[in-house]
């Protein structure tokens, strides 16, 4: 057995026989043609055909897999109409007098140098949109027909060097039951549509297509990247389990994706996502987000060289807003220092960066970013619904600063007649145990808390977590931290306000009953987490949860805790 | 008429913006070109559109000449919205 690794590209599991798609040399040879005018003729015949394939395809893409995915044939058109790409070749033809594909293939080849050089990893695979594009107008100027894959009709695992989006378009759903290439990334279109189309796929594997013959039994694990050929029958039954597993997992999330986040016995929480950009939204919604949790605004102050204008901001915040339709959306205003750094505020060097001038220590320092960060975020919040939290607060003070600011641009803009939401809740995160220590008082102050726990653990236990020495103190576990998540939420409660958590361990399969039982009112996580994680949920009681967790608050040990939790994962569910 | 927009799509001016651009080039008057990183190329041609290799933080310029320029530069505008590609910069 034979055990070839790749990058999983579409989840699932597939056991069939190898298909190999043999690539028909594609050979181009330089010849004199006599008459350019007619080769020309010849070369605008081959591209007429390649459109009406083109629009075929577009056109079922459109009908099977709907117009995002359509939109890469659109896309196709456009090359074969394209002017930088017609022209050159063209003009070889009439002045080299040489044959149409030679002069096809040498243009095209320049582009797919010039998008392999790029430095966007996307825009790279955008090489393989060329490749595709060449090879079908090379197949109508050389005669050559290319393998048809509509026309497999038994079960197969396909195995190329690559698949153009043509070829995955064809694809059969009923009979290819999963795909693996020699090259090919996460964003391959191939790779995106194996997604969309639910086939499991792995990409990137290197030299797959000269280790199998067609006709070998393969297994193809799309959820780790992994493929067997010629499994024995251990291996096979092995998968059989894993595949009706995943299978029945699948559907499972899929009717969880509208259900509420409630548990078996009817404690609601609300399930959100962590985002750092605006591109996140979509996978928030698609993984049946109830809100997002935590907005990073970092990114639109990084990789660049000055500071977002306030418009610039308003606009990616407005259209969060708007794409999340009235579920709240909780934007963190600026964290930035420590380790995440701005060369051109030209920060001093500090000694200890996480203990120094960051986040809204920085922003009522330089008030000027804070207060254009603040007028964006205003501004937008009438476009949905807006919660505004202040990171990295330590003290009473520093709170009532910054709302007060906030506050002066509200005036300000009500003044200028630019409308605001009078409903903004306004939050803290809970990272500093100083902050946990007095949650009582804060809790009287602001609407609700967001507890920050990659930080608060890093400070209650002195530890930097990415020292590799010291890395065993990073315990989410610690009856330390479960106290103080507890302090968090017993003052919240009792002030009518509501708590969340958004750092990692609010996705942490162990870590969810305690914080349930703890009476934590939102989980932040990262999008592919939530379905998970509703389905966790949805099965546990709260009642055994606060039980669990009243024990756990007693136990002596990070580890004793994670004992506890796994002994009593049966009485925690509800069947 | 110019129009700067800075591009906040991780993925840059990938195909699908690209083809959404191309199709506002086309159904205009108006010349279009769109420039970045001190090349300027016609918003006509994909490949041109596609080679500037547009990617986050950076700073993309249209122009366009022709009587229906106006409109161009909101079909522009709405395209970098719908796409989520970017925002207007000032």
């Amino acid at each position: 057995m034979n055990n070839i690794s790749g990058i999983a590209a579409a989840a699932g599991i597939a056991i069939a026989k190898a298909f190999v798609i043999k690539e028909l040399e594609l050979t181009v040879e330089l010849r004199a043609v006599p008459d350019p005018e007619a080769e020309v003729a010849r070369f605008h015949q081959a591209l007429a055909v390649s459109r009406d394939e083109l629009n075929v395809l577009k056109e079922r893409t459109l009908q099977e897999l709907g117009e995002e995915k359509a939109k890469i044939f659109e896309a196709h058109l456009h090359i074969m109409n394209d002017p930088e790409l017609i022209g050159p070749i063209e003009a070889q033809i009439r002045s080299g007098h040489c044959n149409a594909e030679f002069a096809m293939q040498e243009t095209s080849n320049m582009f797919i140098k010039m998008f392999e050089d790029m430095k966007s990893t996307y825009l790279q695979e955008r090489a393989a949109d060329m490749r595709d594009v060449t090879k079908r107008v090379l197949n109508h100027l050389l005669y050559a027909k290319s393998t048809d894959l509509s026309s497999i009709h038994k079960d197969v695992i396909l195995v190329a060097e690559d698949l153009t989006p043509s070829d995955t378009a064809q694809l059969n759903k009923d009979y290819v039951k999963g795909f693996t290439t020699n090259i090919g990334g996460r964003t391959s279109h191939s790779a995106i549509m194996a997604r969309s189309m639910e086939i499991p796929a792995v990409v990137g594997t290197k030299h797959i297509v000269d280790q199998v013959q067609d006709g070998d039994l393969l297994i193809l694990d799309g959820l780790t990247g992994s493929v067997y050929v010629n499994p024995d029958q251990e291996t096979v039954a092995l998968y059989r389990d894993k595949q009706a597993a995943y299978e029945a997992q699948k559907l499972e999330w899929q009717r969880l994706l509208h259900e509420p986040s409630v548990t078996a016995d009817g404690h609601v929480v609300e399930l959100a996502a962590n985002i750092g950009s605006l591109s996140d939204v979509e996978a928030v919604l698609s993984n049946g987000g109830e809100a997002v949790g935590l907005f990073r605004t970092e990114f639109l102050y990084m990789g660049r060289d000055n500071m977002p204008s306030e418009n610039e901001q308003y606009h990616v915040y407005k259209t969060i807003l708007e794409k999340m339709e009235e579920k709240p959306v909780v934007v963190r205003t600026l964290d930035i220092g420590g380790d995440k750094e701005l060369p051109y505020l030209q920060l001093p060097k500090e000694m200890n960066p996480f203990l120094g001038l960051r986040a809204i220590r920085l922003c009522l320092d330089r008030q000027d970013i804070f207060r254009t960060q603040l007028r964006a975020l205003l501004r937008a919040s009438v476009s949905g619904k807006l919660r505004i939290m202040f990171p990295m607060i330590a003290t009473l003070d520093e709170f009532r600063q910054a709302k007060d600011i906030l506050l002066e641009e509200k005036d300000a803009l009500v003044r200028e007649g630019i409308p605001v939401a009078e409903d903004i809740e306004l939050g803290i995160m809970v990272e500093i145990p100083s902050t946990a220590v007095l949650a009582n008082l804060f809790a009287k102050e602001v609407d609700f808390f967001s507890i920050g726990t990659n930080d608060l653990i890093q400070y209650t236990l002195a530890v930097d977590r990415m020292n590799e020495g010291v890395s065993y103190l990073y315990q989410p576990y610690n009856p330390s931290i479960l106290r103080l998540i507890k302090m968090v939420i017993d003052a919240a409660h009792a002030e009518g306000k509501w708590v969340g958590m958004c750092g990692e361990m609010a996705g942490d399969a162990i870590a969810i009953p305690l914080l349930l039982g703890l009476g934590l009112n939102e989980f932040s996580m990262s999008a592919s987490s939530i379905l998970p994680a509703k389905s966790q949920l949805t099965k546990l009681s709260f009642q055994s949860a606060q039980q669990l967790a009243e024990e756990a608050l007693n136990c002596a040990t990070a580890q004793e805790v994670a004992a506890l939790v796994q002994a009593n994962n049966e009485k925690l569910t509800v069947s | 008429m110019n129009k700067t927009f800075i591009i906040t799509s991780k993925e840059g001016i990938h195909a699908r913006p690209a083809t959404a651009l191309v199709n506002v080039a086309q159904q205009f008057q108006s010349e279009v070109t769109v420039g970045s990183n001190g090349r300027n190329v016609s918003l006509k041609s994909i490949l041109g559109v596609l080679s500037l290799g547009v990617g986050p933080g950076e700073y993309v310029s249209f122009q366009a000449t022709g009587e229906d320029a106006p409109a161009v530069m909101s079909a522009i505008e709405a395209v970098f919205e719908q796409e989520g590609l970017g925002t207007v910069h000032e």
